[in-house]
């Protein structure tokens, strides 16, 4: 079966976290180090999302209201609502630990977040609690950005061409769906995480959580259409923890 | 002892005894002026007034809600078009107060000026009641409003220009009248279809009808509507600007109006249009 497939702008994104992952697991071994005990064999947890069922069919955007944008897009852009690669692997789900994690500061290295050619990139931003984000218009037109959160404040910015990125943040956890009133197909999230270990799927449905110490997890993703599952995950046994998720799909 | 002191007196101690009470159930107090108000007298009077539209749980699903558009305020969610305060952050008491009091043209609110004072601090009071966002935020510190700029022809040049420039067109149309071409598609928080202000209905605005109202609705934005803040993007002279130039869009007699219909005529050729721009 063969869905809409394009492909996941957030190459960038995906890089940083690389990085800010290597980074914590470096942080948090020297911690360990310097507590006189060995450092444990960091433990990942990887596995693979899919679903089943008939996924809502993605549809070109007419950006014809907005020639500036429009014209960086010589085809069409598709909405990103489900992004779905060979043998229905899903892609933009968040997994993450939702219980039996250690408390961990937020990273102080900002989340980027642009609005370019009237898109969001990346479609999903994965944030901390505390973790600072930085909200960027590299459009030649005026956008608002307006995360429509309900347990955080919900504010509404206008960023003209040129101006300064926006600087946010979020004090409580939560899954909050952001729009651009000005140019209503514009679609993307913001997942605000209490813990620092997460993971965003991509085209493949592939992920892999690192730097876990050995016990037991609860691995939860969530997908903005499809919803949120769980399942318990013991990392430091004799085989590498594993995750398979199968969503449900819903057409509408 | 003379009565006044004897009042003070009084009000010290109603004042004390509330604190007190307020302390108990972890609320924050509601003051407007010299006023307290008292979330039990307001719930009754939320019942008897309020409730058709609002629904008794506030959430703004009463029976005629229904028949309404937009749509009552659900005060569950805590977000509040008209604030003297930034984006994002809860109103002021008596942010509330005076929206209660003027009503919201072009809306089924009606303005409740005839509630006595003390009934109106009564349902803020109330009102604050239905969101747990009270007792664990305060409101936001009120935005500066300085002095008002001269209402030149050189200053609401500017304003035009800003209003170019910032693309208030996309959502209010180049005239003003609400019919850019963002305007069809707007939806509110809730995705309900919502409408851009047009300048054209007449002299009042949703949030008050003064330039410093005009003012703080573009600065601090109508939160839960498609209206965003400008505060970081204007600079308050400029934000004035804008305002002397909006207010000629109305059909009235302003001062703005007056010094705009005189210096048009010899300048109108200069003048390039409002809105989209060709080739881009």
């Amino acid at each position: 079966m063969i869905h809409p497939i394009h492909t996941l702008r957030n190459g960038a994104p995906m890089r940083t976290k690389l990085v800010s992952s290597l980074a914590l697991l470096a942080v948090g071994t020297a911690a360990i180090g310097a507590l006189g005990r060995p450092a444990p064999n960091a433990g990942t947890i990887s596995g693979h999302v899919t679903f089943t069922g008939t996924p809502p069919k993605m549809r070109p955007i007419d950006m014809a209201k907005e020639p500036s944008c429009a014209k960086q897009h010589p085809t069409p852009i598709m909405t990103e609502s489900v992004v779905a690669g060979p043998a229905n692997a899903l892609g933009n789900v968040v997994v993450y630990i939702s219980t039996g994690d250690q408390a961990s500061a937020a990273p102080t290295q900002a989340v980027r977040y642009d609005q370019k050619g009237c898109e969001y990139v990346p479609h999903v931003a994965v944030l901390q609690v505390g973790q600072p984000l930085e909200i960027y218009n590299d459009d030649q037109t005026s956008h608002n950005i307006h995360p429509l959160a309900k347990v955080n404040p919900e504010w509404n910015k206008s960023q003209p061409p040129g101006a300064p990125p926006i600087k946010s943040s979020y004090t409580k956890p939560e899954f909050i769906a952001v729009k651009c009133n000005v140019h209503p197909w514009m679609h993307g999230n913001f997942a605000v995480l209490t813990t620092s270990h997460h993971a965003l799927t991509g085209q493949d449905g592939t992920f892999t959580l690192e730097g876990l110490s050995p016990g037991k997890y609860t691995v939860t993703v969530w997908h903005e259409r499809f919803g949120t599952q769980s399942q318990e995950v013991t990392v430091g046994g004799a085989k590498p923890a594993t995750a398979d998720f199968v969503m449900k799909a819903t057409p509408y | 002892m003379s009565r006044i002191l004897l009042g003070a007196w009084a009000a010290g101690f109603g004042l004390l005894l509330s604190g007190a009470g307020v302390a108990a159930q972890g609320q924050t107090a509601t003051h407007v002026g010299k006023l307290t108000g008292n979330s039990a007298a307001g719930k009754q009077d939320y019942r008897r007034y309020c409730v058709g539209c609002h629904g008794p749980a506030g959430d703004g699903t009463g029976e005629n809600a229904l028949w309404i558009d937009p749509k009552p305020r659900d005060f569950t969610a805590a977000v509040f078009k008209c604030r003297s305060t930034p984006t994002g952050t809860l109103p002021t008491d008596e942010d509330l107060y005076h929206a209660v009091s003027r009503g919201f043209v072009t809306t089924n609110m009606p303005a409740w000026e005839p509630l006595t004072r003390q009934t109106r601090v009564d349902l803020v009071a109330y009102i604050k009641t239905f969101s747990p966002k009270w007792q664990t935020q305060k409101p936001g510190t009120p935005i500066t409003v300085p002095p008002e700029t001269p209402a030149t022809a050189e200053n609401i040049l500017h304003g035009r220009e800003l209003f170019q420039k910032m693309e208030c067109w996309k959502c209010h149309g180049p005239a003003g009248h609400g019919d850019g071409p963002s305007a069809s598609q707007l939806t509110d928080s809730k995705d309900n279809p919502i409408r851009p202000y047009n300048f054209a209905t007449g002299s009042r605005f949703k949030c008050g009808e003064t330039n410093q109202d005009l003012y703080r609705i573009f600065m601090t934005g109508l939160d839960g509507t498609p209206m965003p803040s400008f505060e970081d993007q204007l600079r308050p002279a400029d934000a004035w600007d804008l305002v002397h130039f909006l207010r000629t869009l109305q059909p009235l007699p302003t001062r703005e109006a007056a010094v705009w219909q005189a210096w048009l005529p010899a300048h109108a050729a200069q003048l390039k249009p409002l809105g989209p721009v060709e080739g881009q």
